[in-house]
């Protein structure tokens, strides 16, 4: 097996107990959802580059163009820009584009499609027409991927009124948050995390959703408070179990929506821990760290103990060799070392690295 | 210097063209340039009085490609323009008051004073929405054929753009993929020859601008943008041809702007075009030729144009009335629709 899947395999991951019911991976609980979505709603047609292909987007698209039809589930000329365009125009004519990308990378060459049109219409038009379009990624990270295939862009994107930001962290969440967001009416990004792909969890088969815009709490804890959205959870967990050992007892907070941000949860759990370290799988600079930090400080000073704690990436591009990428990016220990540091000092240790 | 000269036939393209529909329909035709055209002057005079606060990019010498492309279009048949606007939304059946009130910054514009003058939709008539970034129509009109392909609504889109768009990579991409698509859309390119002062031979290799297009596997013709029937029978086949299956169509239509890229006035003489070449246009009006046309073949008296004349400045002067009497907009209507329920 190639290093890069057998990374992937190794990833230790809690494993669900089949007796709380069905276990199924991450992809198939996107596979699951888009194929719900194509099936019990006509106006659902699926397209990106590959979807068709045999590796289906990591699995995600697999089956579906030979289930529902080409016109339905199709490849796409590498027009990153106008496809974006032409999934809006179709969504403000009655459909409901879900259009998928490897990478949020290929997204960038879409923002004037994205950020421009999509988001602005429904304004723009007074209401007179919705975008209800689904824009997919799955953010990478290792493999070389460095700075071109592993971008994080949901932090470029908090600051576009009209848009809305989800980044699930479990499959049920997969599956619950993609159907919410094929079924709502407005541009909605799927940023998911390639690291959490062969994740397993328990799925219900059939149709339902997690609400967009609320977040909900992993762990219960009372002297700090994790809080992030995707991989991040994941390393949080990790980090809470490492801090329980030593007598410190984390909140974490799943956001599982970035934009628009569940202010509620994250100021209710800092009214009783006082302290936040705030995590994410991109840069802390202008996005979800410094969104969420500025939150607490805006509207939870008076419940702060400790200065607000950003755990994400430094302001540097992301390397493509593994040897530099040890130093880059925040692991399990690298959040509980700032999670411990702000308890026991009260002092924060702002980056991941140094 | 004239860079840029009429290629047509002025008013003897008219001849052969004409006798092919009834005197009602080529007075339509007549009345529609005329009034677009008187509305563009009212608003012109009016604009450094600075009750419409919006910027505007008149359409005065594209009259013809505005009234002759809406004509052959049905009125469930979908229309995406760019930043250059009024002419399109009048064409395609646009309420006066709805353009004139979003205009002047009020509740009850088309847009409800979110979009301004390079915004205008009246959904009611098949404006469907424009985009002022450059190209940014072409995509989303792209799409929205997609739509009525998928559901087989029998509609047929239509995006006008310049010639600028034409530069741009998403409109490239957007014609490959029509046309791999199929899908039922008729790509109108206004050719003016200028983005904003920017000469076109600054900005393409000089060829046709049809053969761009023609690269994509589409039918491209190049037609008289100042003759009015010329556009609408081009347009015409372009649209039936969508309609029956048979995939997209470009067209490119020169014109002249006998006005500045935006605002009210000429900007010709800061020197970026030679006045010489406005005044060689200039009988080339596509409302002068037609109108020559018409009267000399004794469809249109000047008893006739005089009624036209009086009835467009009534309905012009009530509509300016009604929407500087109406209401602006609140502070609680800013944010309403920033998210679809």
């Amino acid at each position: 097996m190639p290093w890069d899947e057998g990374l992937v395999n190794s990833l230790i991951y809690d494993q669900p107990d089949p007796k709380e019911g069905r276990v199924i991976s991450y992809t198939a609980a996107v596979n699951e959802a888009l194929a719900l979505a194509l099936e019990h709603d006509e106006s659902v047609f699926v397209l990106g580059q590959g979807v068709d292909d045999p590796s289906a987007m990591f699995g995600a698209t697999r089956g579906l163009h030979g289930r529902f039809g080409r016109t339905r589930v199709f490849d796409t000329p590498l027009s990153e820009e106008s496809m974006m365009g032409v999934s809006a125009g179709a969504a403000m004519n009655g459909m409901r584009p879900v259009f998928m990308h490897n990478r949020p990378d290929f997204v960038l060459l879409a923002f004037n499609q994205l950020v421009t049109h999509a988001a602005k219409f429904h304004f723009m038009d007074n209401g007179q027409t919705n975008v209800p379009m689904v824009v997919w990624a799955a953010i990478g990270r290792g493999w070389g991927s460095g700075a071109q295939h592993s971008q994080a862009i949901h932090g470029m994107l908090l600051g576009v009124p009209g848009l809305k930001i989800v980044m699930p962290s479990t499959p049920y969440d997969a599956k619950g948050l993609l159907l919410s967001a094929i079924l709502d009416n407005n541009p909605v990004c799927v940023f998911e995390h390639r690291w959490l792909m062969k994740k397993d969890g328990i799925v219900p088969e059939g149709v339902y959703r997690v609400p967009i815009g609320k977040g909900i709490y992993r762990r219960h804890g009372q002297d700090v408070t994790i809080v992030g959205a995707s991989h991040a959870i994941e390393l949080g967990l990790q980090a809470a179990k490492q801090l329980a050992d030593e007598g410190i007892e984390a909140d974490v907070i799943d956001l599982r929506t970035v934009k628009p941000i569940d202010e509620h949860i994250i100021l209710e759990s800092l009214a009783r821990t006082g302290r936040i370290v705030v995590v994410d799988t991109a840069w802390m600079t202008g996005g979800l760290c410094a969104e969420v930090g500025c939150l607490a400080a805006e509207k939870g000073f008076a419940h702060l103990k400790a200065p607000v704690c950003r755990v994400g990436l430094p302001d540097v591009p992301t390397p493509a060799g593994y040897t530099l990428e040890q130093f880059y990016y925040p692991d399990a220990s690298r959040i509980a070392a700032a999670a411990r540091t702000l308890v026991r000092t009260g002092v924060a240790q702002p980056t991941a690295a140094r | 210097m004239i860079r840029y000269s009429y290629s047509g036939e002025g008013v003897q393209g008219f001849g052969k063209l004409a006798q092919a529909h009834a005197p009602a329909f080529l007075i339509e035709l007549y009345r529609s340039m005329l009034r677009i055209r008187r509305i563009e002057e009212e608003i012109e005079r009016r604009y450094h009085q600075d009750q419409m606060k919006t910027p505007i990019h008149l359409v005065i010498g594209q009259e013809a490609t505005s009234v002759g492309a809406c004509a052959a279009m049905r009125r469930t048949d979908l229309l995406y323009s760019s930043h250059r606007t009024h002419g399109n939304y009048l064409a395609k059946g646009g309420d006066l008051n709805g353009m004139l009130c979003e205009m002047h910054c009020r509740a009850n514009g088309c847009a409800g004073s979110r979009g301004g003058s390079m915004h205008l939709i009246d959904k009611s008539v098949g404006m469907a929405g424009t985009s002022a970034i450059v190209g940014g129509a072409v995509p989303i009109a792209t799409g929205a054929a997609l739509a009525a392909k998928l559901k087989n609504t029998g509609d047929v889109v239509m995006v006008f753009l310049g010639d600028a768009t034409t530069e741009e990579g998403a409109a490239s991409e957007s014609l490959n993929f029509a046309s791999l698509m199929q899908v039922p859309i008729v790509f109108f390119c206004e050719n003016n020859f200028y983005s904003v002062q920017s000469p076109l031979y600054t900005r393409q290799p000089v060829r046709d601008i049809r053969t761009w297009a023609s690269g994509y596997a589409m039918p491209a013709v190049t037609v008289d943008g100042m003759n009015v029937l010329a556009v609408y029978d081009a347009t015409t086949r372009a649209v039936e041809r969508a309609r029956a299956g048979g995939g997209p169509s470009f067209i490119e239509a020169p014109v002249y702007r006998f006005r500045a890229h935006g605002g009210a006035g000429d900007d010709s003489k800061t020197g970026y075009r030679d006045l010489a070449e406005c005044a060689a246009w200039e009988p080339y009006d596509p409302i002068t030729m037609f109108g020559a046309h018409l009267r000399e073949t004794g469809r249109l008296t000047d008893a006739a144009v005089e009624a036209m004349e009086s009835e467009i400045a009534d309905e012009i002067a009530a509509s300016f009335t009604f929407a500087l009497e109406s209401a602006n907009p609140t502070e609680a209507d800013l944010y309403t629709h920033v998210y679809a329920d």
